[in-house]
């Protein structure tokens, strides 16, 4: 961390509840340009809620959520779906992938550039008699997306039919698409599930990579801790929908609550924190 | 042989119009699920405006035949967008997100509106149409019958193909398109990249519409007459079509439309044309009971 943070996505007192579930619990926190916040917690803490009301799949019950963009200040919670992405610039990945699997991969990455042609374009009008300045818009897509293709590494297989590639490359297309929206914050949910050991300090490096290269936010929520230790700069901690630690990754080691809600206390029995979350929020915790 | 023939270039006729409406059926299906059941509607509603350009055309005096049939295409799609834009916008936008149901009683209610709207603003009686495309060839003779091939004919198949052509092009090459088929696969990650996910389907209703406008023109010069009605049985059977094909696929829509056309055609010929309508409808309970995902369509998978 060099120089003065700026703040990005400030979420305040956001509270989610189901009837009678609380899901997210009074949840404040900052997440900064230039750096990596990761959410952690047991299973069913709230972290895929938290996703869901970013990307407006769920309307908050109570709180704010403040993208920063510039002197502007946008309310997510207020958006219309399609805008978080398009105006707040707000790009997401989920833990099942999600790919257009029909398509190729090139073109998956290029219906993420969507807006930026279609102005050019003027809605398809341009394009259809292939004038020009639509032209070069286009070569610009392609080349972005060529650009993202190269860095993850999957360049060879632009053509491929998105739904054939093995699943490692399948999340990591998923995130070009992402970029190549982009994006002022990237939400990642949990990208090196299903990794093995090589390709998570792949992808350690890809996000330190995008984090300097980019200048954008990322926010991550992932199990994996050599991934969100080794490169986070801030990790937020929840349990039951309640932030329990909010610090780096040295402070949240050494945070004796933090230990205990994925430990479990030593004089209470075995595991009762994480087994009675799971089934508390099995169904809306962390499906997508 | 001839006779064979004749009934082959009446089917293709007949099953370019069927293709071209079932196309709308099929791209609406495709991207929002649901069965846009006044769709034949809005086709009756296109060969409607097309007999008030034709009129008024005359009344003007427009003389030259293509000139005026161009200009009557134009104003039949322009109009008859407008009209599926309308209806996606008041009778299905508002209800997206609710059961599935919803929005398909709604459609049923739009189909009856707007017959019934035809029906008072238009009347009831059938409206004819002079022959306005005449001519046409012999293309081959034996035995004392010969099959003729008519300028119309030939007229609506070529332009079938290239419109089809050109709506392929646009599916599968332009941003709309593009995004088109974006939504059809996951229309709510396709809003998450910032696609303008209502834009998209409004757009989907317009160009069905258009497409089915100029069926509802080609129609009109074909049969030269039109009445309110004519959009249900029309609509069912590009249904149909569209279901044969394999309901949410492009060229399967299009490959239906000329097999219904062609089975009607070959079972009046041979058969009996009383019962032409019969034959279709077996079709669709043929395929809905043994083939559900149609020839060319995908088997449904769940999405998670």
């Amino acid at each position: 961390m060099s120089g003065e943070r700026v703040p990005l996505l400030k979420i305040e007192h956001l509270t989610m509840r189901f009837d009678g579930l609380v899901a997210v619990d009074d949840l404040s926190f900052t997440a900064y340009r230039r750096e990596i916040t990761a959410i952690i917690g047991p299973n069913g803490a709230g972290k895929t809620t938290v996703f869901n009301c970013l990307t407006g799949f769920y309307k908050p019950s109570a709180g704010r959520l403040a993208m920063l963009a510039g002197d502007e200040t946008l309310l997510l919670e207020r958006m219309e779906g399609f805008r978080i992405a398009s105006d707040a610039g707000m790009a997401r990945t989920f833990q099942n992938v999600r790919l257009f699997a029909g398509m190729t991969v090139l073109e998956n990455l290029i219906v993420a550039q969507h807006n930026a042609l279609m102005a050019a374009s003027l809605f398809s009008i341009a394009g259809l008699l292939g004038l020009p300045r639509y032209r070069a818009a286009e070569r610009a897509a392609i080349e972005r997306a060529r650009h993202w293709l190269d860095r993850l590494g999957l360049i060879a297989r632009a053509d491929w039919v998105a739904g054939a590639l093995p699943y490692g490359d399948q999340r990591r297309l998923e995130i070009a698409r992402a970029l190549c929206t982009g994006p002022r914050l990237l939400c990642l949910d949990e990208p090196a599930a299903g990794l093995n050991p090589r390709e998570s300090a792949e992808l350690n490096t890809l996000l330190l990579g995008i984090r300097d290269d980019e200048g954008i936010g990322i926010l991550l929520i992932e199990h994996d801790m050599s991934v969100v230790m080794g490169i986070s700069d801030q990790i937020v901690v929840l349990d039951h929908g309640r932030k329990i630690a909010d610090g780096t990754a040295a402070e949240i080691r050494a945070d004796p609550k933090v230990i205990k809600a994925y430990l479990g206390e030593e004089e209470e029995a075995p595991l009762p924190a994480e087994t009675e979350a799971h089934i508390g929020f099995s169904r809306t915790g962390n499906t997508c | 042989m001839a006779y064979f023939l004749q009934q082959l270039i009446n089917g293709l006729t007949l099953g370019s119009i069927y293709g071209l409406i079932a196309i709308g059926y099929t791209m609406v299906y495709g991207i929002i699920g649901m069965i846009n059941f006044a769709h034949g509607e809005i086709y009756m509603i296109g060969a409607f405006v097309s007999v008030t350009a034709f009129v008024l055309l005359g009344l003007i005096g427009v003389s030259p035949v293509p000139l005026a049939l161009a200009i009557v295409l134009l104003t039949a799609m322009l109009f008859t967008a407008l009209y599926g834009w309308a209806v996606e916008r008041i009778a299905y936008r508002p209800l997206r997100g609710s059961s599935r149901l919803a929005p398909l009683i709604s459609a049923i209610g739009m189909s009856i509106f707007l017959q019934n709207y035809a029906q008072i603003t238009q009347g009831a009686r059938l409206k004819p149409m002079p022959p306005l495309v005449e001519g046409g060839f012999t293309v081959f003779e034996s035995g004392g019958f010969a099959v003729r091939l008519s300028v119309l004919q030939l007229l609506i198949m070529v332009l079938t193909l290239v419109l089809m052509a050109g709506f392929t092009t646009v599916i599968a090459r332009s941003r709309l398109g593009r995004a088109q088929r974006a939504c059809e696969q996951d229309i709510v990650m396709a809003s998450l990249l910032g696609i303008d996910v209502d834009r998209v389907i409004s757009a989907t209703f317009v160009m069905g519409a258009a497409l089915a406008a100029v069926a509802g023109v080609m129609v009109t010069l074909y049969y030269g007459v039109v009445d309110f009605f004519i959009g249900f049985l029309a609509g069912v059977k590009a249904f149909t079509a569209a279901v044969l094909g394999g309901i949410g696929s492009l060229p399967g829509a299009m490959l239906g439309g000329l097999l219904i056309g062609l089975i009607e055609a070959f079972w009046s010929g041979y058969f009996s044309v009383e019962y032409k309508d019969l034959s279709v409808f077996a079709i669709l309970i043929l395929v809905l009971v043994f083939r559900p995902s149609g020839l060319l369509g995908r088997p449904e998978v769940e999405k998670v």
